[in-house]
């Protein structure tokens, strides 16, 4: 990466046992890339007494054991780790298709979506699915992606009254980003469709089907190849 | 094979042990004890390692049988425990008889009492606990709350117990009970102490004389994701864009309509709201003993006192003197 757009690291106190790192206000590829650089240095190179690490969009939240580690020393050794921040090789991203059933009783929203943005809930479809989104990070819930950005056509606000339950592999957008939910659980994005895969499997090896940094792009699948799937 | 059997669940009883943390960025939050304090102590009275896997209880107890008997200890709040009809002593440990039944109340103090047994419960672990995650139906039992007929095997946790000096001395194994000095001082709170959280130059002056001169009333709705709380709004200033970040246990995030939400255990691992405060390490298990309607407030304490109470706790906990045989009661 070049040095545009590269924003120095900011500390900020979250809490007696944890330690925010910004890189920069704003959601921008730049940052949220510093921030994995950040996360990935720490995973080669593990700090004594780091205990866990939240990636986010233009942050890293270092959760430390403030009996083993004061804050001012980890200041000093994260400083350390991003002097050597452009050193590093970040993980080659996968590319990620994951089928959508859209519409009907799966994408309650879509036709609202449409009449929002003024467009054929078939061009929301097609607009949704035109490219391929990057995996900022996962959070909320495990192995629940926050993909982005949306096509500008597209970018709506979340719902004003949150769903109490969204069933599992439903996709939503809120915003400028969409993501799928890996489990039933409430929730305020608009819902487009459903996917049949998995998003977060314990039989599987990493857990989650995708991982930061990796590309994600839907494929608008019919009811019959959604019930084929989800036999699979 | 020792076994417990439930014959009743109670209103919310799950396995935990001291939870898992390092997997951040799969999303996946770390869950455990909601009063680790508790866990902690229980594991000890029954010469467990501190982080077997135990049953948490909320409000309302079960009914539980042992077929083949087993050694355990009740902590955290009075659930009016009964052995056989007769009453049992919390923070102390005692034998249980092939056959008899342990019945649990509704409780007549906190929120969570602890039901822990020597050798802990044998469940597959998650990524390394035994922590059960209510919302993703992930750990602990099945990954849900346990329900009537339930069998869980004991004693086959691969962590070590370690021998009771009693035992260990060739004695007849006799109760042990927490020091009287200790559990006074480990009592939860209802005042929490907080440090600033990241957004705090956000609320003006007046919002935080709000927020710390106010007292606050757990809502019903609170569980291991969140304690909501209600009483006088707290109104954010001008500031710039929130953007979803890394949100740190007991952070105080003051959600649409000015009202505190405090994360806890099973908390989304990231979050929009802006956070005005964070409770401190050494108040987090006073958290776990909230009840709703509860009235609590928040002090504001600084960094250096942060770590100095949370070295103190932990000396404490980690004392000879903590646990004590108690010859007068065997």
């Amino acid at each position: 990466m070049g040095m545009e757009g590269k924003c120095k690291a900011r500390f900020e106190r979250a809490s007696d046992q944890s330690l925010l790192v910004y890189f920069g206000q704003k959601i921008t590829v730049q940052a949220n890339e510093q921030a994995r650089r950040l996360l990935r240095l720490l995973e080669l190179v593990p700090i004594a007494g780091v205990r866990n690490l939240h990636p986010a969009y233009c942050s890293l939240l270092v959760k430390f054991d403030p009996l083993k580690l004061r804050y001012e020393e980890l200041e000093e050794q994260l400083n350390g780790l991003l002097r050597r921040s452009e050193e590093i090789e970040l993980p080659q991203p996968r590319e990620v298709e994951i089928p959508v059933c859209y519409g009907g009783e799966f994408g309650p929203d879509l036709d609202d979506v449409a009449a929002l943005r003024g467009i054929a809930p078939r061009r929301v479809i097609e607009l949704h699915s035109s490219r391929s989104y990057l995996v900022y990070f996962l959070g909320f819930v495990p192995g629940f992606a926050y993909l982005g950005e949306l096509p500008e056509a597209l970018v709506t606000p979340r719902l004003a009254t949150p769903r109490k339950r969204v069933p599992a592999g439903s996709v939503g957008i809120a915003g400028n980003q969409t993501g799928v939910y890996p489990f039933a659980t409430p929730g305020g994005w608009r819902l487009l469709g459903r996917t049949p895969v998995s998003m977060f499997r314990t039989d599987r090896e990493g857990l989650s089907l995708v991982s930061i940094g990796d590309r994600v792009r839907f494929v608008p699948v019919s009811q019959e190849r959604f019930a084929e799937l989800g036999r699979a | 094979m020792s076994e417990i059997v439930v014959l009743s669940p109670g209103l919310l009883t799950t396995v935990q042990d001291l939870g898992r943390e390092g997997f951040g960025p799969l999303g996946v939050s770390p869950s455990g004890a909601a009063d680790p304090v508790s866990l902690r102590i229980g594991n000890r009275l029954v010469g467990n390692a501190e982080s077997a896997p135990a049953l948490e209880m909320t409000l309302l107890g079960g009914t539980f049988q042992f077929p083949q008997g087993a050694k355990v200890a009740l902590t955290g709040s009075d659930f009016g425990v009964t052995l056989e009809g007769a009453p049992v002593q919390l923070w102390s440990s005692f034998e249980v008889r092939p056959g008899q039944i342990l019945r649990f109340g509704p409780t007549r103090s906190g929120a969570r009492c602890y039901l822990c047994m020597r050798g802990g419960i044998d469940v597959k672990p998650f990524l390394g606990s035994a922590s059960t995650h209510l919302l993703s139906g992930l750990g602990g039992h099945e990954g849900r709350a346990l329900r009537k007929g339930d069998v869980l095997k004991l004693g086959r946790t691969g962590i070590p117990a370690c021998p009771l000096p009693s035992e260990a001395a060739g004695k007849v194994p006799c109760l042990r009970r927490l020091a009287t000095k200790a559990r006074e001082r480990l009592a939860p709170r209802k005042v929490l102490r907080v440090t600033p959280g990241p957004q705090s130059d956000w609320f003006p002056e007046a919002s935080q004389q709000i927020f710390y001169g106010s007292s606050y009333r757990v809502a019903e709705e609170s569980n291991r994701m969140g304690l909501r709380l209600e009483g006088p709004a707290i109104p954010e200033g001008a500031h710039g864009e929130m953007v979803s970040e890394g949100v740190s246990l007991g952070a105080v995030q003051i959600a649409a309509g000015g009202h505190p939400i405090i994360l806890f255990v099973d908390q989304q691992t990231t979050g929009g709201y802006a956070k005005i405060a964070n409770v401190i390490s050494a108040d987090l298990h006073s958290l776990g003993q909230l009840r709703p309607r509860d009235e609590i407030r928040f002090e504001r304490v600084n960094w250096e006192s942060a770590r100095r109470i949370l070295i103190e706790q932990e000396g404490l906990l980690a004392s000879e003197g903590l646990i004590v045989d108690d010859l007068s009661v065997a």
